[in-house]
């Protein structure tokens, strides 16, 4: 059997495990270049692995129940020092050489020529992502990353709180972010499309539900999105959302979010200019829909406990529908 | 029944029945209420493998909680705040209630036997370590049930522990349970490494000590040097929760990473802590199980010694997703790999005497948990190998993977091995076996239970699923990964239980149970009573039983060594370190409650701080104090001059100086304490590296100028001096004749003040200066190397008041001089730990600026 083929087959019986499985959070999908590298360099170890497993096994019955010519060789001293010594030391010294080539290509990945920058900072228990295109303008967004494939993209990662860990698994390893530092994370995104990624060091409470998508497109369409994306809040026409817009400033929530190109400027909470236009809410808890906005607004304690912000439930039914309106509307 | 007593042995018989009945007399376990003040190891042992039991069933419970929320996606059987408390105490109970402890307990309960030593040299000490560790055990669990318990994760990671993120008590709840294990562990270290070394029988020279006293020593000297590193940790964390000295706040010039350098400095080696004792268990049962002496034991002893060595040098491994520079990566990774070599050689080991043992190999309870064990410990550490491999790490860290790997390698490596203990050994302190129908079934179900909740672990992670998580989406569709997993954990619960039923049915506690019953070649299955063995054999090869078929006949009839009990008091043989010629016979504690008292009022005054009662805790602490003194009073009993042990040995019956046990077991202290302050200086430098800008001169009050830290010198160097005279004018046994006979207790008091004022004008020097301890990490250091000298002068004053208290009432004399020996040993201990503060503390910013 080819190697291609055995891994075919592994990958199949994989798969029936993995039957019902999502893989928009899976390191068995890369779409990504060091994920597909590490990908490959877990499956030759897993196939190595498991051949050793077996020997030892096969080893082991013989020594229990085997014939006595095939156990002599099995019982003394030399064996211990070729099978316990020797052997594992030229393979263990082969990995290791492996391990490097791979762990070397992921870090001499040169930056991004395009001028732009990302950073993440993590926060108790959502993602604040900040843009800075070539001129060094910013803007920000939240719970979302967007990247464009092919070009490797380096991701500046702090915190402002406690240590957590930035992981899109389909798109490369994981990194942590911890207090006083800036660590940089490289990655490639190879294909188009949607993933989905969460904090890997457990940071408190709501650690569970601190998840984020990472959005690959095509150098244009990045492009596109980042100029909309840069730009102010969409005005809307419908005339609900418009009083949705009101009561949100009215009831001070532009106290902890901005939306930019209104009175809302907040910097606690996660900037909510383009929040519309997102894949999910709360750091990839709920799906974005007016809906899930009223869901969130009056019951968020509920949904994700210990997040820092506070239910409000001083709206009425009508209110809560304008204000999801017009939160849902702003793509 | 006529008998021959060769001529060779080292006594003659028949011996006088009135020497049975007196050792019957003076080794008599206590009885009723009493038998809390019980010091015989088999007791000692049995309960507290028990109560270690209890608690890896209450955190398997735990577990079992976590399965069930796990199982579906979306599911709320437990709250987000439950579930982060229960997986915190799940993790510290496995580790620091059950895994140390079983392995400690394994130690008291099985080396005097494998020794034939009558007890453990400091059998009060074990009894303590006991007690304190229940009574914090116990506390530390029940908070889960208040709502109190920790919920930073076992590893506890600062800043989400530092009171802005964790307020309330719930941590200080961790501090605590992690004091006591600290305290037991090393209580435990002490005991261990002097008992391995000092009182193995006549012959058993180091190349004859079973593997499992070797496994052991190994594990006692890597508690020495891993888990001051954690205590410091503890202690730094406790300092900037309750006095905001800012070790661990970037802000402020600390660095989260510190704890974590700390943490893990401790938290790998505690893997192998774990696991060496319980290889060194398997390495005493696969022998017996086929027959046939071990093949290549030196080179598992070289496995042991090596396995111990490298695992210092792995700690990072838990930190290759932080983003540390890439060379670190690189040594850790290779030293990572290299230790699966030593784990090596020991499986091909087994496999090798499996396969040289008489036919057919005996499968039974005890041998189908090893082979169980080497199965999942080899597929464990396979697993071990691929996150060894940096780039596969950053995939799989913090994932459902590692939680697959560590429990193959844990659950593998130990508890697989810990249940053949279980029924290999039962019958040496049960009436009757463990039932070989029971434990299949109870194997069975653990190992395939086991491999169903954790082999898809594996996959699990990879699929994306993060550690720590209470509960995930159901779109994610994790559900019939996690669904088997749930299954599995309670198939395994399961097998757990039927070994509990077959523990109640068939263990019945007291020595006559099947003598030998798996003809084994070892000294533990020598016929025992609560005196051990009759009398003492002379050693001479690894399986004694084997070699010397008459030898459990003569050691019953006490044709050996030692077979009465010539001082008239409990007591057991010392014989020299390496070729085990017997030294002198040591008089040892028997029961008492000064220990237990102590063990009490230690915990009494850690959880009284833990929940803020401070003068309470106080005086709870005072009244520890005063336990441990009356304690230490009842010990270091006369000289009863010389006595015979058989052969025309005599032996003196006190020693002091480097051939006593006691003064091997203050050298370890002083080894503890020296891992400790060596663990402070890397700290300190640490954090110079991180936050020079906070350093004086620059970044903080200029250093007290010279004349202080020169004054603190002089002070310790006089003390030092001041005790060694004191140490040339003890009195003569028994008399106070010397002219001015009061000047030596004199002198030791104004040593001791001396240590208090050199560590009172250090301090002084920077409060002089205006260095604020909470200001930044520089100041901070500054201060916490005063507190570490501070706390060993506090210990070694207290050791001199003690001198003098047995110097005036004529306890203390030229030879029987061990109490005054500690207190030396100690002070010029701290003097030197004192001086290389003082260098580090004002010298290093001088140097650098």
């Amino acid at each position: 059997m080819s190697k291609g083929r055995l891994r075919t087959t592994v990958s199949a019986g994989l798969l029936v495990l993995l039957a019902g499985c999502n893989q928009e959070q899976s390191t068995f999908a890369p779409t990504g270049a060091e994920a597909e590298r590490i990908n490959v360099l877990f499956w030759v170890m897993t196939i190595a692995g498991g051949l050793i497993l077996v020997g030892v096994i096969v080893l082991s019955a013989v020594a229990i129940r085997g014939r006595e010519a095939l156990r002599a060789p099995l019982s003394g001293e030399r064996f211990i020092r070729g099978a316990g010594i020797a052997f594992p030391a030229v393979v263990l010294s082969m990995l290791l050489v492996y391990g490097f080539v791979i762990l070397g290509a992921g870090a001499s990945a040169p930056p991004s020529d395009n001028g732009i920058r990302f950073a993440i900072r993590g926060e108790q228990w959502w993602w604040r992502v900040t843009y800075f295109d070539a001129d060094g303008n910013s803007f920000e967004s939240a719970n979302e990353l967007h990247v464009p494939v092919g070009q490797p993209v380096r991701l500046e990662l702090t915190t402002a709180d406690v240590i957590h860990s930035f992981w899109a698994p389909r798109l490369a390893g994981k990194l942590d972010m911890i207090p006083g530092r800036t660590n940089i994370l490289t990655l490639t995104a190879t294909e188009e499309g949607v993933s989905r990624g969460q904090c890997a060091e457990y940071c408190g409470g709501a650690h569970a539900f601190m998840s984020f998508h990472v959005v690959a497109h095509t150098s244009e369409d990045f492009e596109e999105w980042m100029a909309k994306e840069s730009g102010p809040a969409v005005k809307n026409e419908n005339e609900r959302a418009e009083r949705g817009g009101e009561l949100f400033l009215d009831a001070g929530c532009g106290g902890c979010h901005t939306i930019r190109g209104t009175a809302a400027t907040g910097a606690i909470g996660p900037d909510l200019t383009h929040v519309g236009g997102r894949r999910s809410l709360a750091a990839a808890t709920l799906p974005n829909s007016a809906g899930a906005f009223a869901d969130w607004i009056s019951n968020n304690q509920h949904i994700k406990p210990e997040n820092k912000m506070p239910p409000y439930n001083i709206f009425t039914q009508s209110q809560l529908e304008d204000l999801a309106l017009y939160l849902e509307s702003l793509k | 029944m006529t008998q021959q007593y060769p001529a060779e042995l080292p006594n003659k018989g028949p011996r006088p029945k009135e020497e049975l009945e007196e050792l019957e007399r003076i080794w008599a376990t206590p009885k009723g209420f009493k038998l809390l003040t019980v010091v015989n190891n088999t007791v000692v042992g049995t309960i507290y493998i028990g109560a270690a039991f209890l608690f890896f069933v209450l955190a398997g419970i735990l577990a079992l909680l976590m399965r069930t929320q796990l199982a579906v996606a979306d599911n709320n059987f437990l709250s987000q705040d439950l579930y982060n408390q229960i997986f915190t105490v799940h993790g510290t109970t496995m580790m620091f209630l059950f895994a140390v402890p079983i392995v400690e307990a394994l130690g008291v309960m099985l080396l005097p036997q494998m020794l034939a030593a009558r007890d453990l040299p400091f059998p009060r000490l074990s009894a303590f370590a006991m007690w304190a560790y229940i009574i914090g055990g116990l506390v530390f669990f029940s908070t889960i049930f208040y709502d109190m318990a920790p919920k930073g994760g076992w590893f506890m990671y600062p800043p989400l522990t530092l009171t802005e993120y964790s307020p309330g008590n719930n941590a200080d709840f961790w501090l605590l349970g992690i004091g006591f294990i600290e305290i037991s562990a090393i209580a435990g270290a002490i005991e261990i490494i002097v008992g391995v070394l000092r009182t193995r029988p006549p012959g058993m020279t180091l190349a004859k000590m079973p593997v499992f006293a070797w496994a052991m020593l190994i594990f006692a000297a890597m508690i020495v040097f891993a888990f001051p590193a954690v205590i410091l940790a503890t202690m730094l964390l406790e300092l900037e929760r309750s006095f905001g000295w800012p070790f661990f706040t970037a802000a402020l010039g600390g660095d989260a990473l510190l704890w974590q350098h700390l943490f893990w400095f401790f938290g790998h080696p505690e893997v192998y802590i774990i696991f060496l004792p319980a290889a060194g268990l398997v390495s005493m049962m696969v022998p017996t199980m086929a027959q046939t002496p071990l093949i290549g034991y030196r080179l598992i002893v070289v496995a042991l010694i090596a396995t111990g060595f490298f695992s210092f040098g792995l700690w990072v491994h838990h930190m290759f997703t932080t983003g540390i520079p890439g060379l670190s990566l690189a040594f850790f990774s290779a030293a990572s790999m290299a230790v699966a070599i030593p784990s090596g050689i020991q499986v091909f080991s087994w496999i090798a005497t499996i396969a040289a043992g008489k036919r057919p190999f005996r499968i039974n309870v005890p041998s189908l948990f090893i082979l169980g064990f080497l199965f999942i410990f080899v597929l464990g550490g396979l697993t071990g190998v691929m996150v060894a491999v940096v780039p596969f790490d950053f995939q799989a860290h913090d994932t459902y993977f590692i939680v697959a790997h560590l429990h193959y390698v844990l659950v593998g490596g130990m508890v697989f091995p810990l249940f053949a203990t279980f029924y290999y050994w039962a019958p040496m302190v049960s009436r009757k076996m463990l039932s070989e129908r029971l434990g299949r079934w109870a194997f069975w179900l653990m190992f395939i239970g086991f491999n169903t909740a954790f082999f898809p672990m594996h996959i699990t992670g990879l699929a994306g699923m993060p550690r720590r998580v209470w509960t995930y989406s159901g779109y994610l569709g994790w559900d019939l990964l996690n669904s088997i997993s749930t299954a599995g954990a309670f198939i395994m619960a399961t097998g757990v239980l039927v070994f509990i039923i077959d523990l109640i049915r068939n263990f019945r506690l007291g020595g006559g149970g099947p003598e030998n019953p798996w003809n084994a070649g070892t000294l533990e299955f020598l016929p025992t009573d609560v005196y051990s063995t009759r009398s003492v054999p002379h050693v001479t090869s690894r399986e004694p039983l084997w070699d010397q078929p008459d030898l459990a006949q003569q050691v019953r009839e006490g044709l050996h060594y030692l077979p009465n009990a010539p001082t008239g008091r409990r007591e057991t043989i010392i014989t020299s370190v390496i070729e085990a010629k017997p030294q002198y016979l040591m008089q040892m504690a028997g029961s008492s409650w000064t220990h237990v008292a102590a063990a009490v009022f230690t915990a009494g005054c850690f959880l009284l701080l833990t929940i803020k009662a401070v003068a309470i805790a106080l005086i709870s602490g005072v009244l520890a104090i005063v336990s441990f003194i009356v304690w230490g009073w009842q010990l270091d009993r006369p000289d009863q001059g010389e006595v015979d042990i058989g052969s025309g040995i005599r032996l003196p019956t006190y020693m002091a100086g480097p051939s006593s046990h006691s003064w091997w077991a203050m050298v370890i202290v002083m080894l503890v304490a020296a891992s400790l302050f060596i663990s402070y200086i890397f700290s300190y430098l640490y954090l110079w590296i991180v936050s020079p800008e906070v350093w004086a001169p620059a970044g903080s009050p200029a250093l007290p100028p010279l004349t202080y830290p020169v004054n603190s010198a002089i002070l310790m160097v006089f003390g030092s001096v001041l005790v060694y005279w004191a140490g040339k004018r003890l009195p003569a046994a028994g008399r106070l004749d010397l002219p001015l006979p009061l000047l030596t207790p004199a002198m030791l008091i104004l040593a001791a003040a001396f240590l208090a004022g050199s560590v009172g004008v250090e301090v002084l020097g920077h409060l002089r200066m205006g260095l604020d301890p909470s200001a930044n990490s520089y100041s901070a250091m500054v201060y916490m190397g005063s507190f570490l000298t501070g706390q060993a002068a506090f210990a070694t004053i207290i050791l001199c008041a003690f001198a003098c208290g047995r110097l005036v009432s004529k306890r203390l004399d030229q030879k029987r001089s061990v109490t005054f020996d500690n207190a030396a040993l100690l002070y010029w201990y701290t003097a030197g730990q004192g001086l290389c503060g003082l260098v580090l503390i004002h010298g290093f910013p001088r140097v650098i600026g």
